[in-house]
């Protein structure tokens, strides 16, 4: 461990760690959004909420989950200590800023546009995250799916004292008792001012990206004629489609 | 004259370290051929014979190569144009009647001694720290005696051209010292001669830069936009890996 205690020592450890855990988090984003893709199925929220259960009940995904929260806070926290340790060394401002003449705004707004972010998954994680793990106002649901014809049937379902989600094999096709995430996004997404807040947060998560992305191989020593322009442009088109594919979904809620 | 360009100068002044300072206003009449360090001179000619404080500011060659000078104009270190000190600055690149805010170096690192002259010994500590290669004393060496590759030697060339004037912390908005670091670091470590320390050096200036209190850097590329020598940002990349390498090899 002795090697690796200048990531939490050094200037260029600490940047080492927000470039590693950034280009983790832009992974997560990629899993996120293909997930939550189910959402755009009309399926009664079939897919979607098999896919909740399963993100919710495997002790790999939630394993995992657990290392994601960790590196989030971690990208968090060095980033504000980053930031303030980076006002210091500048106690005196300048009269005149020509920050615009040579440097991109996203790269100059980082922690702010990271701030963003950050309050975003808090109020995110309370509106679906907290609801489906804690909540009693979630409303449960069962379906049927026939093997032969795919088509998926689906019901109200009342769910008894301590009530477990359960799914299994039934003649001619497959059932699903599970908590109703779906209907619990359709009725958020219906609300024009949590649209704002999401589509908001999207297009900071888009200037985060814009900047963040191509930084985090720089960070890492990747500087090189030919393949510093592929980083740049796999760089910008996943800042632009990537937030786009997410702001989509309530969108597409609220005018549907 | 004609063509003579009348500039409301707004000066930073401030007596020493701990003083507070603040903006003065100044009207000069500038020569469009002039530098803007002559411009500078017909000023403090102009307080001097009014009886009042010249403006110190630091200057020496005056042909863009010793790294001296250093004001910041409006906004930008070394002023407006690509790739030149303020000494190669000339007046003509400003208009008749233009207002024209001058700076010091605002760093933490590099405190004002007085008005736009600072402080630039940190630099000097880092080189100290590792920014050399060691040679055996005694007659000169033939002088292509090691062959270096001419891609290599134009590589270490370009990193080589840094004259530590320190616009790169100036124009970070985190008074990051990354790109001079990485400038030595890229031109020693590309060399036969550098090898020796190559793994030490990179870890003394790290370590030196991060004691001298610049910030970290945030790769928003305003040091390389701004440095008078153009040297590439790539050279912070070379200073990211010689680093990370030479610690998990465990220096």
């Amino acid at each position: 461990m002795k090697l690796l205690s200048f990531l939490f020592t050094s200037s260029i450890g600490r940047k080492l760690i927000m470039a590693l855990t950034g280009l983790f988090l832009c992974l997560f984003l990629i899993v996120h959004l293909i997930g939550n893709l189910q959402l755009f199925k009309a399926d009664g929220g079939y897919a979607f909420n098999h896919y909740a259960w399963f993100m919710t009940s495997n002790p790999l995904i939630k394993t995992v989950s657990w290392g994601l929260y960790a590196m989030i806070i971690l990208h968090a926290v060095k980033g504000i200590y980053l930031a303030m340790q980076n006002r210091k060394a500048r106690e005196v401002s300048y009269g005149v800023n020509g920050g615009s003449s040579n440097s991109t705004w996203s790269s100059r707004n980082m922690a702010i546009l990271g701030s963003i972010i950050f309050i975003f998954i808090g109020i995110h994680m309370g509106d679906f995250w907290r609801e489906y793990k804690f909540g009693d106002e979630i409303t449960w649901k069962s379906y049927t799916q026939d093997y032969n014809t795919q088509e998926v049937t689906w019901a109200d379902y009342t769910p008894v004292e301590g009530q477990k989600i359960y799914a299994k094999d039934i003649e001619g096709g497959h059932m699903l008792v599970a908590k109703d995430l779906y209907v619990e996004v359709w009725e958020s997404f219906k609300q024009p001012w949590i649209v704002l807040i999401y589509v908001l947060s999207m297009l900071a998560l888009s200037f985060h990206l814009l900047h963040g992305f191509q930084s985090a191989f720089q960070t890492l020593g990747v500087n090189h004629p030919s393949y510093s322009p592929i980083i740049q442009f796999i760089g910008r088109a996943f800042a632009i489609l990537v937030p786009l594919g997410f702001a989509a979904i309530p969108l597409y809620v609220l005018f549907q | 004259m004609s063509d003579t360009l009348n500039i409301n100068l707004k000066v930073w002044r401030q007596a020493n370290g701990n003083e507070k300072g603040k903006f003065e206003s100044y009207q000069v009449q500038a020569n469009p051929d002039m530098s803007f360090l002559e411009m500078f001179d017909v000023l403090n000619e102009q307080l001097i014979e009014d009886g009042r404080e010249p403006v110190a500011f630091d200057h020496d060659c005056r042909e863009g190569i010793c790294g001296m000078c250093s004001m910041v104009i409006n906004g930008r270190p070394h002023g407006p144009k690509q790739g030149v000190t303020t000494c190669q600055l000339h007046m003509r690149s400003f208009k008749d009647g233009d207002t024209v805010v001058v700076e010091p170096w605002r760093a933490s690192a590099f405190p004002v001694i007085k008005d736009l002259s600072v402080d630039r010994g940190a630099f000097d500590r880092i080189i100290a720290a590792g920014g050399y290669v060691s040679v055996n004393t005694g007659n000169a060496v033939d002088a292509n005696s090691i062959l270096i590759p001419k891609d290599v030697a134009d590589k270490a060339f370009e990193a080589a051209t840094c004259i530590g004037c320190g616009a790169c912390v100036s124009a970070c908005k985190n008074a990051s010292a990354m790109l001079f670091v990485g400038a030595k670091v890229t031109q020693l470590s590309m060399l036969p001669q550098g090898q020796a320390e190559r793994e030490s050096r990179v870890v003394a200036m790290v370590n030196q830069m991060d004691a001298e209190g610049f910030g970290a850097c945030t790769n928003t590329g305003a040091c390389a936009a701004e440095c008078p020598k153009e040297i590439p940002l790539s050279v912070i990349a070379t200073l990211n890996r010689e680093y990370t390498s030479a610690k998990l090899k465990g220096r």
